[in-house]
């Protein structure tokens, strides 16, 4: 019943497309509490949102911020 | 729209707009071609947009820069283009769906053989801008189409129904597709370095 990393890593990617069966969201939380290395790449793989958000060069004049 | 207003910073004349719109076609360029994987596409994405811009340019306000104005307009035709070319392929490759390639990452249980170590301030990388160049090189690294899933959907923001759309893929294969681009970026990146 336990989920492999393998799988829970497929879970988290998953999750950030998909709302996640209530089952799926406690094996889920149960398996990041317990796995430290699941955890970091869980971070790390919702951390690509925001780095891929980046990729969009500004020029200098970005009115819209100011 | 089109007369042209009085507002507190004028806008530029024609002949200035015409001259740095043409001045951003470089940096648009390597924005499609990160996108599009395709050198031609690539050139035929930006010049339409820097047409659409010339004959439309009365829609450019001026409340954002002309880079952010013009590269809105090129996400809509990036997005067009991938969706033509799309339509025009075989079925997608079987191969895309398959992750043995992570195999080497978990053992026969599929646990971590080596599991992630925390990253060093990931935040602060992203905001020096150290992670883009980074970042660039390990897309260029993926095939094309898990390049273009990842890019559509992270940095264009698509929904799933979009993202079939555009690629012509059933929702769960889109995920796959997903699943495979940010595990190999994950990697790609800790590989070169980041976080340490």
């Amino acid at each position: 019943m336990m989920r492999s990393c393998k799988e829970v890593t497929r879970l988290v990617s998953q999750g950030e497309e998909r709302d996640l069966g209530f089952l799926e969201r406690v094996e889920l939380r149960m398996h990041l509490a317990a796995c430290r290395g699941c955890r970091n790449a869980s971070d790390q793989l919702r951390f690509l949102r925001r780095a891929a958000r980046s990729l969009q060069e500004e020029d200098e004049h970005t009115a819209g911020r100011a | 729209m089109g007369a042209r207003e009085t507002v507190s910073s004028p806008l530029p004349s024609p002949d200035d707009l015409q001259a740095r719109i043409q001045a951003e076609r470089p940096y648009l360029l390597r924005y499609a071609a990160l996108q599009l994987r395709d050198r031609d596409a690539a050139e035929d994405a930006v010049q339409e947009t820097l047409l659409a811009a010339l004959t439309g340019s009365s829609g450019f306000a001026g409340r954002s820069s002309l880079r952010t104005w013009l590269t809105g307009i090129l996400k809509h035709k990036i997005v067009d283009h991938i969706r033509r070319s799309s339509r025009e392929q075989a079925a997608p490759d079987p191969a895309e769906g398959d992750d043995a390639d992570f195999d080497a990452l978990f053992d026969r249980r599929g646990h971590w053989v080596d599991p992630p170590q925390a990253w060093e301030n990931p935040e602060g990388a992203l905001e020096q801008g150290r992670l883009r160049a980074v970042l660039e090189e390990c897309l260029k690294g993926l095939p094309a189409r898990t390049a273009q899933a990842f890019m559509m959907r992270e940095h264009l923001g698509l929904d799933t129904p979009e993202l079939c759309k555009a690629l012509g893929v059933t929702p769960t294969h889109s995920w796959v597709l997903l699943y495979r681009a940010r595990m190999a970026l994950r990697l790609c990146l800790e590989r070169n370095g980041f976080g340490r």
